[in-house]
């Protein structure tokens, strides 16, 4: 295991908030700094803990969206409307605030550059947060591993990191990025307009020789579908790694 | 000084100065739903409650005669031990006591069992003299999968993992046996009233 | 938005930081033999309720339960009994 996952006991740290951004509406990024952060892997999270007055605390995972090349950590978080952390987390923090997390967590939903198999990231609303870190990370080092990207929206407003990933997609061909937009998509759109089906799969993923490398992260029922799919277009399941978000917190 | 998160409050919690609301619980409005597995796919032509163990004949009821059984409608109060307490919520179903009718037994002890392997257990005059039933309607309308349904156990006055959601029956023994959570650090009895929530509680 | 009953099911990725606390490892890559069907699984692949009064952890091949755990009062208490064996990379290998 790399430096700086296992090592050390796993404990609480206070981080300060550096900025805030908004990606959607809904989804804003905040970046971290931490103080002696042992650093990262992509596909890890971090646990955020907040704390009330009274004693009330809350706590609740959230994937790391940088790349491990970068100095400070940021999270990009949902706001959930009945929730309880994440309208906190979008809407009330803000930046120079005090944050309780302990991280860096996860080893099995995990890549590291530089890859030696094609990489298929299948991402279901904001499960695209871990895949992100792989992609940026896959840039900072250079890696030039061929990637592809298949992330499934509600509509386009609701796409996070969309100028990103245009921009690194147009700058590097061995990076691509198809989009599926599941409840509207504007005229003239181009990319696919459905929920995940048979044909999107075999058009996007990669052929079963040579065997890719795959992660799927998002709500347990897109995760289930996606993972289906592709098992019944060839893959061996254990090319698949996945990773399930609920709405347990929000 | 323990760390504070600027401004955040947390999910309003109902102040808990009713004597209706046991110590460390808050109220809530919503039904929360809480799941140690998949929710149970419940095929009713097959369905069946059965009383067991400690008992010269097992006694089971189809579906059909379950329904067929005098029913009450009660309003009760329940407390999960996950701190959340819901108020005046309404069942209907059958009394323990109507199913334990007849029933010559001289265990003292029951093991609530059912669909996905789920167990509780109690002493029996815990769930008898109008302390406990078995229900198929919360609200008004059939008991939804989540919560349950088609039918659960409601021993309103331990806490909810008593309440056996999924229920087929119940086991009556001679000695006390610890169900699921009873067996890994919840507290054999239950009584929210003394918080008894852990081993050792 | 509502939480569809499906979606409350996890995997170990998400007890991550809960296993490290007991444990002091990463042990979300660490492989779990079920001693009913004798699938093996990482841990981040089995399925994980969360929304129960503890933590309960099954096998995505059987359903069995592989662990359980509950966490109050400053206490543990860990039913690894559905397990028949756990396999580790020891830290820095």
């Amino acid at each position: 295991m790399a430096r700086g996952t296992v090592l050390g006991r796993l404990g609480w740290r206070i981080g300060e908030v550096a900025e805030i951004t908004a990606e959607t509406p809904r989804v804003s990024s905040i970046a971290i700094g931490v103080p002696d952060w042992p650093g990262h892997l992509a596909g890890q999270h971090v646990d955020v803990r907040l704390s009330a007055e009274d004693g009330y605390q809350a706590q609740r995972s959230y994937s790391i969206a940088s790349a491990p090349e970068d100095r400070r950590i940021t999270i990009t978080v949902e706001r959930l409307d009945d929730g309880e952390v994440s309208p906190y987390l979008v809407g009330e923090l803000r930046a120079r605030d005090k944050i309780e997390l302990r991280g860096p967590i996860g080893g099995f939903f995990v890549w590291r550059a530089p890859g030696d198999r094609p990489l298929l990231l299948i991402a279901g609303g904001s499960g695209v947060v871990p895949l992100m870190a792989m992609i940026r990370h896959r840039a900072a080092a250079r890696d030039r591993t061929p990637v592809r990207l298949l992330y499934s929206s509600r509509a386009l407003e609701d796409v996070i990191y969309r100028e990103e990933l245009e921009r690194l997609a147009s700058a590097d061909p061995t990076l691509g990025v198809r989009h599926t937009l599941t409840r509207s998509h504007p005229d003239g759109w181009h990319g696919y307009a459905r929920r995940l089906d048979r044909q999107m799969i075999e058009d996007v993923a990669w052929p079963a020789q040579p065997a890719p490398a795959v992660f799927i992260c998002g709500p347990t029922s897109f995760v289930e579908a996606a993972g289906s799919l592709l098992v019944e277009h060839g893959y061996d399941p254990g090319w698949i790694k996945t990773e399930r978000f609920g709405a347990t917190g929000g | 000084m323990a760390f504070i998160s600027r401004g955040f409050k947390g999910r309003r919690r109902d102040p808990d100065s009713s004597s209706r609301v046991p110590p460390g619980q808050h109220t809530v409005n919503d039904f929360p739903v809480l799941s140690a597995g998949p929710t149970p796919r419940v095929d009713l032509a097959k369905w069946t409650f059965t009383i067991n163990g400690e008992i010269d004949k097992p006694k089971t009821w189809t579906w059909d005669q379950f329904k067929n059984l005098p029913t009450e409608n009660i309003t009760v109060d329940i407390h999960c031990v996950t701190k959340w307490s819901k108020l005046d919520t309404a069942w209907r179903g059958v009394s323990v006591d109507t199913l334990m009718e007849g029933v010559e037994t001289a265990a003292e002890y029951v093991v609530a069992f059912s669909d996905g392997g789920y167990t509780t257990n109690m002493p029996l005059d815990e769930i008898t003299d109008h302390k406990a039933w078995v229900v198929y309607e919360y609200g008004g309308a059939p008991l939804h999968p989540e919560h349950g349904g088609p039918v659960r156990l409601l021993v309103p006055h331990l806490y909810l993992w008593k309440s056996a959601k999924w229920v087929r029956g119940l086991t009556l023994k001679n000695a006390d046996e610890p169900g699921f959570w009873e067996s890994n650090g919840y507290n054999n009895h239950g009584d929210p009233w003394r918080e008894e929530r852990y081993w050792g509680d | 938005m509502t939480v569809e009953q499906a979606d409350m099911k996890l995997d170990g990725n998400a007890i991550g930081g809960l296993l490290a606390e007991i444990f002091n490892m990463e042990m979300t890559a660490a492989e779990g033999t079920c001693g009913g069907c004798g699938a093996v699984n990482a841990v981040g692949r089995v399925d994980v309720y969360v929304n129960a009064p503890g933590t309960v952890v099954r096998c995505p091949a059987c359903g069995k339960v592989l662990m359980r755990i509950v966490h109050g009062h400053g206490r543990y208490w860990i039913d690894l009994s559905g397990i028949r064996c756990l396999e580790l990379v020891e830290p820095g290998t």
